[in-house]
């Protein structure tokens, strides 16, 4: 399948606008990606067409909405390789998903003594809900180190799964670097000891193509919005053992079998996770995101952006007194980096000056800045809809960025 | 680039480089740490108030963007020697000036070199750095310790 890069572009309404008088060079997909037409048009006819609440009505609307709902899980749970369309709970964002675990398979299993391993790459969403949980438990956070490329020292990380470790949790990919970790690697060295595996794969699903079986880990959390679906849809994807075995997050409506004031039994996987009305156009959305990225393939996906990620890097390296920070040789389309002269936050407002969009600033990984030795970087994250241009545009800006500061 | 002339003006490009005051007081009857947790800048103000009442001495530290920087080196010009009264009044002034709506037109009267600062109010998202030096210093005079702009 050929991938046609122009008319993706076409598709994306965002694209054709301005910022600051400029055409649009939009390089933080990395934070939210830009929604395609599909995805607008899908919640516009959901909202105008077919909306009522789900797992309620007796009338045909809510059945219908009810069952378009229930078919995205099933979408989602063919495109991430899930086993069964249960293992897919529907929550807001990765953040959500993560907070779930810790809340519910966190306070179940995690005693005091016990010891949660993260990494040094990882975002804060997946370092405070583990610290929060520490605090409640009396349990230890050890930290696995990572080298100055960024890559992550699989015999440190090995050395610290000990008997008291409870769970391994790490990002698929580094939202500030771009660092891919070897999942499948990773989850083996925890399973020979029993140790249960959390994935924040937030910046691999919208990048690369994602087996959650294939992978192995309990759980695999992402939010919809970084996979070009709306705000407010999430996934936590877990093993049925576990997610069986979890008592509910959230007590309310839509997640429990029957209520009595002497007691309530809990809906099954995966209703027991999701009370409450959920965000159900954005649940559509995100079905519209999965339908649209299927038609495309996520292997051309990759395939292209390794490519524009390869010529980024050659080109970014042509600016004066530019430095990339996280320099893996597995990378996804993240480049972060500093300029010699200029702070991070005045090459983004000066960015934004000539169009470009990126992010500066310390990414929501703070310990991570702390270890790379810079106190925040501009991030340019690219997704399928840029292009050459776009990363020449970036270069020019940088070049003249440079030039105001020094 | 060119629209960046009018929030990168040479005075702010230049004290970012070559920042005023840029010590440490030590013993100094206030201080107090700023931080802007957005983007990372850290700066610890120092302010030596005479028997008088007035500022005898201002001087910072830290690390941060040009405009956070260029904002404390020229603040600490501008108010040392005068009253805590019309370092109150500097500051009410000042934060007029650079969170006017967009376009207006800018008042500058007796900001003196503070007056560069007005183009940071095309950029809302920026406010902070130009603020924190002068929050931190409202947080020492007031005995406070830190101040944060988020």
């Amino acid at each position: 399948m050929s991938f046609d890069v122009t008319k993706v572009r076409s598709e994306f309404p965002i694209l054709e606008t301005e910022m600051r008088g400029r055409p649009l060079t939009y390089l933080d997909s990395g934070a939210s990606a830009q929604k395609p037409r599909a995805v607008i048009d899908a919640m516009a006819a959901f909202y105008s067409q077919h909306y009522a609440n789900i797992h309620r009505g007796v009338y045909q609307l809510s059945a219908e909405a009810t069952a378009s709902y229930e078919a995205v899980r099933g979408k989602v749970a063919r495109f991430v390789g899930a086993r069964e369309e249960r293992e897919i709970v529907f929550v807001r964002n990765a953040t959500e998903a993560i907070n779930l675990v810790a809340r519910t398979w966190g306070e179940e299993n995690v005693v005091e003594g016990d010891e949660i391993v993260l990494t040094w790459m990882e975002h804060h969403a997946n370092i405070v809900p583990w610290q929060m949980l520490a605090k409640r438990r009396g349990a230890t956070i050890r930290v696995a180190e990572i080298d100055d490329d960024g890559v992550l020292d699989l015999a440190h990380l090995e050395s610290l799964l000990g008997p008291r470790t409870k769970l391994l949790a790490f990002a698929h990919v580094s939202n500030a670097l771009g660092t891919i970790n070897p999942v499948a690697e990773l989850v083996a060295l925890a399973k020979e000891r029993g140790i249960v595996t959390l994935v924040d794969g937030a910046q691999a699903v919208p990048h690369q193509p994602v087996d959650v079986d294939a992978l192995g880990a309990d759980f695999y959390a992402f939010s919809g919005h970084k996979v070009f679906g709306p705000s407010g849809a999430g996934v936590l994807h877990g093993r049925m053992p576990l997610l069986d075995a979890m008592p509910p997050f959230m007590g309310g409506g839509d997640m429990i079998e029957s209520v009595s004031f002497e007691g309530t039994t809990f809906a099954p996987v995966p209703q027991k996770f999701e009370a409450g009305t959920p965000d159900i156009a954005s649940v559509i959305g995100f079905g519209a995101a999965v339908d649209y990225l299927d038609g495309i393939g996520m292997d051309a996906i990759a395939a292209y952006e390794h490519e524009l990620l390869q010529y980024a890097t050659e080109r970014l390296e042509t600016v004066p007194g530019l430095r990339i920070i996280g320099r893996a040789k597995e990378k996804a389309a993240v480049i972060s980096f500093v300029l010699e002269d200029a702070h991070p936050h005045d090459i983004g407002t000066c960015l934004d000056g000539e169009g470009v969009a990126v992010r500066a600033g310390h990414h929501c990984a703070q310990p991570l800045m702390q270890r790379m030795g810079v106190p925040a970087t501009a991030r340019a994250s690219l997704a399928f809809y840029n292009t050459r241009d776009d990363v020449d545009r970036l270069v020019e800006a940088l070049v003249k960025t440079a030039e105001l500061f020094s | 680039m060119e629209d960046l002339r009018e929030l990168y003006q040479a005075t702010i490009l230049g004290h970012n480089k070559k920042p005023r005051n840029f010590r440490v007081i030590e013993h100094a009857s206030h201080e107090a740490d700023g931080h802007n947790p957005l983007c990372g800048d850290e700066l610890t103000l120092y302010a030596q108030v005479a028997e008088d009442g007035t500022l005898e001495d201002v001087a910072f530290q830290g690390s941060g963007c040009a405009i956070s920087k260029a904002s404390a080196s020229i603040m600490t010009d501008h108010i040392k020697g005068k009253s805590l009264a019309e370092v109150d009044d500097d500051f009410a002034r000042f934060h007029e000036l650079v969170t006017a709506p967009p376009g207006e037109e800018a008042k500058t009267d007796g900001l003196g070199k503070l007056a560069v600062f007005a183009g940071v109010r095309e950029y809302p998202m920026r406010v902070k750095c130009a603020t924190l030096a002068w929050h931190a210093l409202k947080a020492a005079l007031e005995g406070e310790g830190s101040a944060k702009t988020e």
